[in-house]
Formats: C-alpha cells, structure tokens, sequence
C-alpha cells in the first residue's frame, strides 16, 4: 500500500503564496503574448478557410441533412405539428460533430431514438457540416483537444509539476461526479440504461473523449445538457479521465458479462453454475457401459 | 456396565485376525473410539445404508455442498472484513477510489479484493456459491414436487425444505448488503421503503431496524450478525434435520422390476454412495472455484461506497429477490390515504404480502393435496410428473407466476437488450402474471393426459420399431414391438386413481351440515384433480391387445414373405 | 406394487389385480473393467493420473499465489487480473480433478451390485405408542399438572409474560421517529442566509444565469459543506449524519423553457407560480415508492424515470406520476435567488420526501 500524496489544503496554500501570484501573472502574460504571435498572422487566411468551409458544409447538408432539417436547418414540422427533423439553428458546432461524427446521423430510418452506428461522412465533410450548422447561429462550439485532454490534468495538488499524481486526483474527483450525474442513465460501468417509451441510454465505453465531452455539453436526443455552468470543463475532463481509466484498467476479477449487474450474474448462477452441476449429476447417476461377459467366464 | 462386560468387548475385538499391521493400529482405534462411543451399533447400521441412484436425487446435494462452500468461504472472507459503518478515507491499492470516504465496510472489502491475495477469488466464490446454494434448493423442491416425494411420511421434511428456502434468501439477502456498495445500499434504501410502508408500525420498525433514521450506522454490524452467526446457525440446524429425516426415511426410488414400496433398491453408502457424494462435494466446489475465478460478480470498486444520492442504472437485487421486485415493479400506483393516514398498496401487495403468502401455499402444497385425494398411506415410489397431471399443473402454473414476475424485474435490461419499451413490458406483464399461469395449467395438464394416453398405447400396442411396412393395396404401416417386460411393468407400476365419492354416497353416510358440505367439497374438488387422467391398463385389458398385436404381427410378416408385388393369403 | 392388495382409501372398491407382475430385480451384468483386467488397469491409471493432475494443479496454485503481483501493480494476462484467474482456475481445476476422479473410481472400479434394502414404516411399533403412552401419563399424573389447574395457568401465564421482556428489551434498538421523517436540512437556512443549492461532489453554489435550458443539475444542500454558514454545528454534517441528510435532501435542479411549466398547488392550495426561477424547477430526488435516488431525464419531455421500479414522474407538471408503482408526486422544492445571485431554497419541502408511511398524513402535526 502506498500513502496518498495529497492534502486539499496545499492547492490553496500555494496560490495564496505572493511569489506564486507573480509567477502566475507572468506565465500569463507569456502564454498570451506567444499565444497572438504564433495565430495573429494566420487569422485573415482562417477566416477566408471558414468562409469555403461553410460554404462546401452547405453543399452537404443541402443533399444529406436538409430533407429533414429543412434547407435553411429551420427544422421541419409534420402536418399534424409535432417535429420530422429538429430546427438545427442553435445546436451549434459540437452537436453536429458528435452526431454526425458517431454516426448518429443521418438518420437510417426514423424511431424512438437513433442509435450509434458506422460513421458516414470523411473528417473533413464532418467539419465542414459543423461548421455551416454553426454558422446558422449560437452553440457550443467544437472542444479544444485540450479540454478533454486527461493526459493535462494541471497542477491538481500544487506541487508545481503535472505529473501522474494530479491525475490520479483528477480520476478520483471525475469518478465521484461520473456516479453523481451519469450512472444512472448510464449504469456503474458505462454501460447504458433503459428509459421511458422504449428510450435507452447508450453504452458510453469506447467513446472517443471528444464526443463524450460534446455529448455532455450539447445533450444528444434525449439527454440532459450538462452545459459549462452546470459541470464546469474542469470536471468534465474529470469524468472523462475517469472513462478512460476505466477503460484501461484490467478486469481484475474475470470475465464482466456485459457488466449489467445481477440479472447477468443470475443467468451466469443458472445456466453457467446450475446447467453444469446437473450435468455432472446426470453422469454420475448414468449408468456404465455393461460387458456381454461373465465374471467367471472372462477369468477361464 | 460391570467390569465383566467391558473385558468381553476386549476379547470380541481383540480376537479378530489382523493381516497387516496398518489394520492392527485401524483396529485399535477403531477399538478406542468404540469403547467410548458405542459406535459400532450406529454403524453397522448405516454404513451399508441403502440410496438409489439417480441424478435428480443428487439436486439436493449441490445445496449441501454449495452450503459447504459459503460457510468455508465465508470464514475466510471474516478474518478481513470489518463490519464497521464508520467513515474511513480509503488508502488501499484501487488508485481511483484513493482518499475517498467510505464506510469501513467498503473499505476493507476492497481491501479482500485488492489487497489480499486469493481475497477477490474467495469473494466471488461466496457470492457465486450463494446464488447456487438458492437456486439448487429451488430446482431440488421442484423434483420433490413434480414426483410427489413429499407425499406421507416426508411432509415435514418439506416444510424444513421450504423455510431453509426461506431462510437461505434472507440470508443471501443480508450477505448481498454487507459490503455497502452503491448497489447494495440501494437493496436496504428500498427494503427501508418496505419496512416504512407497512401498516401502522412502518416507521418505527424502520428506526428501529436502522438504529436511528435510515441509513444510521447501525445496519451493517446488525446484519452482519445476522448473517454470520443467527440465521447460519438456524440453517445448520435444519439441515441436520433434514439430513436426519431423510435417512430416517429412507431416499425414495423411481418403480421398476424389484423396486417396491416395501424396499429400496440402491448402492450401499459405503463405498460407492460415499464415493459419488464426497466427489460431487469435490465438483460443487471446484465449479463454484472456477467461477469465482472466471465470472465477475460484484464488482464493489466499480460501484463505489454507498451514498444515498446516487444510483446506477440497472439497480437490480440478485436473482432471488427478483420476483418480489418485479411485481414492485408491475404493481399500479396504488395508494389509499383516508383518515390521514396513509396504505402503500403498492409495496404491500409485492413486498408484504405476495413473497409470505407463496410461501405458505409452498408449505401447504402437500397437505392441500392429501386432504383432497384423501389418501393416507405412506409412499416410497415416486411418481413421474405427468401420472398426476393436476399437481404438475399447479406447480407449473406457480413456476409461470414466479418466471413472470421474475422477468418483469429484469424489465429494464430486456427493454435495452430486446430493444423493447419498458412500458409495453410492464403493461404485458401486468397482465401476463394472472393470464399465463392460467395457460400454463391448462396446457400442463392436458399435455401429462396426453402423455398418459402415449404410455398406455405404447402398453398395449408396442413400441414403434422404425420399420415401415407396405400392404399389398400400397397403402404403408410402421411395425410395432411389444415393450420388454421390464419396461412395460415400469409403466404400470403406478397407483389407480380411486373413485371419488359421489353425492349419494355421502349423503346416505347419515352425515349432516357442515360434514356433509366438506365432504361434497372434498368429492367435487377430487373428482377435478383426477379428471380426464388415464388410469393403467387392466390385466385383462393388456392380455386381449396383446393377442391382438401378435395377430396383426402375424399377418404383416405373412405379407412381406409374400413380397411386394404379389399377393398375399389374407383377404381384404 | 402394493396396491394390489390394499383397498383404496376410501374403502369402497377393491383394485383389480397388477396387470404385469413384478419380473423382481434383474440379473446383475458385469462392466467390462469387472471381467478384463486390461481394462481395469486403464481405469485405475486414468483415476491416479486424475489425481496426479489436481496435485500437478496445486503446485501451480502456490506458484500463481507467490508469482502473481495483486495491489498497486496487477499482474495483467489478455486485460484481466492475473492473480484472480490464476488462483481460481488452479484451485478449481485441483478440486474437479478429484471429485472426477473420485466418481470415475467408483463408476468403474467400486462394487457396483446394486443391493436391496427393508423398508420400515415411520410409525413406531404399537407396544412403543403403548409404553410411550403410559410413561406420558405416568408422568403427568405424577406431576399432578391435570388436577391442579391453579399451577397449571399460573406457570403458563408467567412463562407468557417472560415474552414480554423479550420484546421491551429490543425497544433501544432506535429512537422514535418523532418528527425526524418530516423535516430536511433545507429548513435551515437563515432568514438572511437561505440555504444554497450547491453541485453535488462539486460544492459549488450555482447562478441561475449558469444554467441553460435543457441543463440537470444533481444538487446538495450548501450546508452539508459549510454548515457555519448557517449556524449549524459540524458535527451535525459529518458520518453518518451526513448520510442521513443527503438521503433526504439530495435534490434535482432542472432548466426548461418557462412556458412549459404547469404550476401546481402546494399543501396549502396556494399556487406554486412563485416556486421557481426563470424556468428553473427543483425537485426531491428520493423516489416516493421506496426511496430510490432518480435522476434519469428526458429532457425533451421532462420525464424523470426510478432505475429501480421504473415510477415515471412530470417535473413540467409539478412532480406528476406519469407511470409505474409510485403513489405520488415528488416534492417540489420552492427555490428563489439571493443577493448574489446563486440560487436558494425559500423553505423546507412543504411535504415529507420519500417512501410513504403510515402517519405520513399528519404532517399538520409538526
């Protein structure tokens, strides 16, 4: 067993520190400065870059989206008023990426909810839908790698390095708050839930760190946003460490059967357990092969 | 015992030739322990005791040795396990859990699965162990059930049966509690939610269960007792009690040549019954091995220490709880409030009442059915399922219920693995719990009839042998055998079913009132449980179709020496 | 079989005669390892290589056990815990090995005659009822327990009565309930410091300008943090307190769009318009059928689903039960903001939270 390295109170210690204020204030300024000169000259190509972006993004939705959403992404509504295909002008950028992006949409045929299946359209045509659905108005924009980057937890316990440790913290909070909110749509282990009216909540295990965060951020379908003032970046990076740790970690204790909890545990206990016992009863009690012979004949 | 007695067993014992000297000192002991114990009487006894050999006798045993198992294991996983509700931040090895609080509980049942080596592998092989111990118990009533092994003289026998079933769900029931994960602690909230819900002591008996407000600090040391000390020693009790019953019984035996109810035809105990059972513990125990080797279960540092705000989908309580909570699950939002105060019909009805009423139309099964047929004597012979179609019906008509209310309690997983909606199962399953069980009797009973009608054919016209004739007309039959002696006397080695009373027989009994109403209910209700069965053959019966089988044989093989294409001597 | 020759129950009809007669046991037949010693040879290595394999097994076992690392760095084979395997596959194997080997020896090399056995009828002999009778009698006269009912109904009435120190003992189990199931933490704010809605596991108080529409918020009260706050000793807030608290006060915080929202009435008919900020509802989070912890929303039809029974509450339209067991609505928790702007519990619940209890109903009482 090894000791926790770790005190809440030093996180507050350090930023109180005069020195450490100075520091900050610096690296600020560093970052800033750098950070201009490295994009400033770019920025007039960029925005010529966006402008054919959306446009061939337009393209695109025109064929593939629009039947649907409607040629202006307004939405499109049946004769008796309820929603074909949702309005799309302030979904913004991250709900088309993770749509489109776990092939989600387009849609194949209509139902409750539109499960997750093979992705359709290149890298390059999901960015140019994205950006033109952004385009049409206000949302979410596509997450920097660097939000649901679990490798940059930052200096979690102060210790002016960013290393395994913070990490571990950032595991261990994102865990707290992975069970708080998720787990019980999702289930303990991420592997999805029943709701309502033949709704389900997806397996979310596997899923690409990018597309968890754009899930929570946008709420796909039927799910609950879990918008920046809800579940700052911070601890969605939490949770997403959380995921991937869970993904990684071996399964110490043997097979997980779909990890669905007791109903798979009783059908393993029934089939598995009682099926092979009986089994072994039926051949113990079986009768054995006979001989023709005599006992007296054989020895002669 | 006068001295001279004691110097007589001396002599008897020492007399005895001793070939090798490994049966010499054998002997001595042998010797001592006699002495002491009179040892020798009981074993003469028992030793060549007599049990026969068949696999459904062996359900049982997987019980007794998974019991075995669990109290093994379970010593094991005692010498870690701290049954302390006291908040502790976790220090072990689990490095996502590290620094959180949890109860001690949790904490050192992580520490059995991260930090003790074997300690995950002996977890498992309790918990597997225990949802096997259950469900032999269940598949083993079921065979004593569907041969009428707990007719006279084992009915008391049956009733130990049904309350170690009882008392082996609680006792899984409080095992599942103990390590105070988010799953299990969300089993006590709704069992919290039972005891709360029941009629005018709800509240108190939840405080005073929980030693305060729920979830207090008080559960899991009480269970804790429960489940080490008070209710495994309850069931070792039974278990002798049943164990001592059954040898005093002696086993039941299927009919056949040589098998009467007078005797039973079997392996002595010593060597080969000895041999079979002490392998089978063997078995029992390694499958159960490698199944806590192989298979998760419980997972607890996926769930984490239980916090009343949070849950997991797919909250569900091992298997044998999960009747009760499908019909949790199905029952409608019923709840009267009148007078201020308040009737949870809907946790009374699944929780309250269902689980204790099935279990008392479980124990009464036997004495219900001998009340009505009215017979009193004592069997030894089993009887198949299908020669008393109403009784396999009722148990199987119960087995729907229960498969049904156990379905809907997995209504959640179905609605995600079938792609259902959870609404459509739980309207079917509203219904399906009073319309399927009703089904399910009616095709039981009429398929046992049919498969009487099948045996008394196969009595009186043979077997079919497989070889197809063809008549001269062109038309085809299938030769038929007659049956080996043995075989065909197994098939009639059953009991008649007697002639219910008929109305003017009790009413010329000289009977009045309410006699007389009991009787008539009596003859009403045996003449539905005997109905439309297909009694044996009589000898008469047998003897002429058997005449006539050998005359039909006759003329086929007249035909067929005559060949297919001419002609045969006999005119149709 | 027997029933040849005992009339039926009954007694009215005697049961025709066994149509085939018993053929009695038939002749023992030898297994081919009983008359060929070559095979009974094989057999008898095939049981010792058995059990040489389960020993082979054990062996491996201990090495599994001193070999494999468990704790901070398990040993990994194919993604799963060596150890856990290893030690059950072993252990298992070492177990079925003998328990095969075992029945393979007594199918094919143990006596396999089958033999027969007397039955005896479970009733004892008449001269034991007999003797057992008269010793019963014996005794009671001697004791004198029939003619002396005084004794008699004394001792049965003594002995009742030592039930009742069985039960009244149990009494400390717990305190009574009191008026501890009516009440939550949300009470205790202060007049000029309301109780905060804080993030669960968070703990951070929450602008109602920081939630979007579509937004669930899983919620505590602020006090299980900063109990000082509100003039609340800590003690009141730590172990199993704290547990207490979060099984009544956990709370769900839910954006709409205000249009959507019906108000309903609280317990006293007034209407709940006021109950809520900007389209933002709160509800109790404990399920009102047995207590389950709900948060699984729809959001695009404000349904809110117990994984446990599957109870479907409205929280557009004042906790509603849409579906399944549960008898009532949840408690809505009227909210507003303060100073800063974070938002805050007005009061308590205006009804008790969770499960349904017998006295529930004089919730007027306290």
């Amino acid at each position: 067993m090894r000791l926790l390295n770790r005190s809440a109170g030093r996180l507050s210690r350090h930023r109180r520190g005069p020195v450490a204020g100075l520091v900050v204030l610096l690296l600020g300024l560093l970052l800033t400065g750098g950070l201009y000169a490295a994009f400033a000259p770019a920025q007039a190509d960029s925005k010529a870059d966006q402008e054919e972006l959306v446009k061939q993004g337009r393209e695109l939705f025109l064929v593939g989206c629009a039947f649907c959403h409607g040629a202006n992404g307004q939405g499109v509504l049946t004769q008796g008023g309820s929603q074909y295909g949702p309005a799309l002008t302030d979904v913004g950028e991250a709900a088309v990426d993770f749509q489109v992006g776990t092939g989600r949409m387009p849609m194949a045929q209509p139902g409750t909810q539109v499960p997750r299946k093979e992705v359709v359209y290149t890298k390059d045509e999901i960015a140019a839908l994205s950006a033109y659905v952004g385009s049409l108005g206000t949302g979410p924009a596509i997450p920097d790698a660097e939000l649901y980057d679990s490798e940059r937890p930052g200096d979690l316990n102060g210790d002016g390095k960013e290393d395994d440790q913070d990490r571990e913290i950032l595991v261990t909070r994102g865990g707290q708050i992975f069970l708080a909110n998720c787990t019980a749509c999702h289930n303990f282990e991420g592997s999805g839930g029943a709701m309502p009216r033949g709704g389900f909540a997806p397996k979310i295990r596997g899923v690409d760190s990018k597309h968890i965060y754009e899930a929570m951020l946008t709420g796909p379908q039927s799910m609950d946003t879990f918008s920046d003032g809800n579940i700052p970046p911070e601890d969605k990076k939490a949770v997403i460490a959380y995921l991937e740790t869970l993904d990684k970690a071996p399964s110490y204790s043997g097979f997980t059967l779909g990890s669905l909890g007791p109903v798979s545990e009783g059908i393993i206990a029934w089939v598995g357990g009682i099926g092979l016992l009986v089994g072994f009863a039926v051949w113990i009690a079986a009768h054995t092969t006979r001989s023709s012979k005599k006992k007296d004949e054989a020895a002669a | 015992m006068t001295v001279g007695d004691m110097s007589q067993v001396a002599t008897t014992n020492g007399t005895t030739p001793a070939p090798t000297k490994g049966a010499q000192r054998a002997g001595a002991i042998a010797n001592w322990a006699d002495e002491r114990l009179g040892l020798g009487t009981a074993m003469k006894k028992n030793l060549r005791k007599v049990f026969p050999d068949h696999w459904s006798f062996m359900l049982g045993e997987i019980a007794l040795w998974s019991f075995v198992v669990l109290l093994l294991t379970g010593v094991f996983l005692t010498l870690w396990f701290d049954p302390s509700m006291t908040e502790v931040h976790y220090n072990g090895s689990y490095d996502p859990a590290r620094g959180r609080e949890m109860s001690s509980a949790f904490a050192s049942t992580m520490e059995i699965s991260f930090d003790v080596r074997g300690g995950l592998l002996m977890r498992q092989m309790h918990h597997w162990a225990a949802m096997i111990f259950i469900a032999s118990m269940m598949i083993h009533m079921m065979r004593v059930y569907f041969t009428g092994a707990f007719r006279k003289p084992r009915e008391l026998n049956w009733v130990i049966g049904c309350l170690l079933l009882l008392l082996g769900t609680i006792e899984g029931f409080t095992g599942y509690s103990l390590p105070d994960d988010l799953l299990s602690g969300t089993g006590v909230r709704a069992a919290d939610g039972f005891m709360k819900a029941s009629p005018v002591v709800g509240s108190y008996m939840s405080f005073f269960l929980f030693g305060g407000e729920f979830p207090g600090d008080a559960i899991i040391p009480r269970f804790y007792v429960m489940h080490i000390l008070l209710i495994p020693g309850i069931l070792l009790g039974l278990v002798a009690a049943h164990m001592l019953l059954l040898v005093y019984h002696k086993h039941t035996q299927w009919p056949g040549p040589g098998r009467t109810e007078e005797n039973v035809v079997g392996y002595p105990m010593l060597p080969v019954y000895m041999a079979k059972a002490g392998g089978f513990f063997f078995i029992v125990f390694g499958v159960i091995t490698l199944l806590g080797g192989l298979f998760s279960i419980n997972a607890v540092w996926k769930y984490g220490p239980y916090d009343p705000s949070k849950v997991t989908a797919g909250s569900q309580p091992d298997w044998y709880m999960g009747w009760p909570d499908g019909l949790l699950r199905i029952i409608p939002a019923w709840e009267t409030h009148i007078f201020g105060i308040t009737l949870s019909w809907n946790v009374m009805i699944p929780i309250l009442v269902m689980p204790p009423l099935m279990l008392m139309i479980l124990i009464a099964l036997p004495f219900i059915e001998s009340w009505i047929t009215g017979d009193k004597r004592e069997h030894h012979l089993l009887q198949r399922p299908r020669n008393a179609p109403t009784r396999t019906a009722i148990m199987v008509a119960l087995m729907t219920f229960y498969g049904l209310s156990w379905a809907a309690g997995g209504n959640d997983i179905i609605a995600i693995k079938l792609h259902l909606s959870i609404n459509q199962i739980t309207y079917f399953m509203r219904g399906a719990v009073f319309i399927g069980p009703v089904i399910a009797f009616i095709i039981t009973r009429r398929w046992c009839i049919s498969l009487q009608r099948h045996d008394e054919e196969k009595l009186l016209h043979g077997y079919e042998s497989g070889v197809l004739v063809r008549s001269p007309e062109g038309g085809y039959a299938e030769k038929h055998l007659p049956l080996p002696e043995a075989k065909a006397y197994t098939l009639t080695a059953r009991d008649r079913d007697p002639e219910p009373e008929t109305v003017e027989e009790i009413e010329a009994s000289g009977l009045a009132g309410r006699q007389v109403r009991v009787r008539k209910l009596r003859a009403k209700l045996q003449a539905l449980f005997y109905a439309d069965n297909v009694q044996k053959p009589t000898a008469e019966e047998l003897h002429d179709a058997q005449h006539h089988a050998e005359h039909e044989l006759h003329e086929l093989e007249s035909q067929i020496a005559a060949g297919p294409n001419r002609h045969g001597p006999t005119e149709h | 079989m027997s029933d040849a020759h005992t009339p039926d129950p009954t007694g009215h009809e005697l049961v025709p005669v066994e149509p085939i007669a018993d053929p009695g046991l038939p002749e023992h037949q030898w297994r081919p390892t009983d008359v060929d010693p070559a095979k009974e040879k094989r057999a008898e290595r095939q049981v010792a290589t058995l059990f040489g394999l389960s020993a082979v097994c054990v062996v491996l076992f201990l090495v599994a056990y001193f070999t494999l690392d468990i704790g901070d760095n398990w040993h990994v084979v194919f993604g799963f815990g060596a150890s856990t395997m290893a030690l059950g596959f072993t252990l298992g194997l070492a177990l079925l090995l003998i328990g095969v080997g075992i029945i393979h020896w007594a199918r094919k090399l143990m006596g396999d005659h089958e033999i027969s056995e007397l039955r005896h009828p479970a009733r004892s002999s008449d001269e034991d009822r007999e003797g057992t009778l008269q010793a019963l009698s014996a005794g009671l006269e001697e004791s004198g327990i029939g003619r002396r009912p005084l004794i008699r109904n004394s001792l049965l009435g003594a002995v009742g009565l030592l039930g009742l120190p069985a039960v009244v003992m149990l009494r400390d189990l717990g305190p009574l309930p009191g008026d501890k199931l009516y009440h939550t933490i949300w009470g205790k704010g202060l007049k000029d410091k309301p109780m905060r809605i804080v993030r669960d596991e968070i703990w951070t108080p929450i602008l109602a300008s920081d939630l979007e529409i579509g937004d669930l918020v899983n919620c505590q009260p602020d006090a299980l943090k900063n109990p000082e706050r509100y003039d609340i000793d800590p003690t009141e807030v730590e172990g199993v307190n704290l547990q207490i608290h979060k099984s009544k006060a956990s709370l769900i915080l839910l954006r709409m769009n205000p249009g959507d929202i019906k108000p309903g009435k609280d317990a006293e008919g007034k209407s709940r318009e006021n109950w809520t900020v900007d389209g933002i509802v709160a509800y109790s989070k404990i399920c009102t059928h047995v207590g389950c912890p709900i948060s699984l929303n729809e959001r695009t039809t404000h349904h809110l689903l117990c994984p446990c029974h599957q109870s479907t509450f409205d929280l557009a339209d004042s906790g509603k039960v849409v579906f399944g067991p549960a008898g009532r609505p949840l408690p809505q928790l009227p909210i507003a903001v303060d100073e800063q702007g974070y938002l805050v519990a007005q009061s308590d619940f205006d009804e008790p939270v969770g499960p349904s209890f017998w006295e529930r109903d004089y919730y007027d009482r306290w």
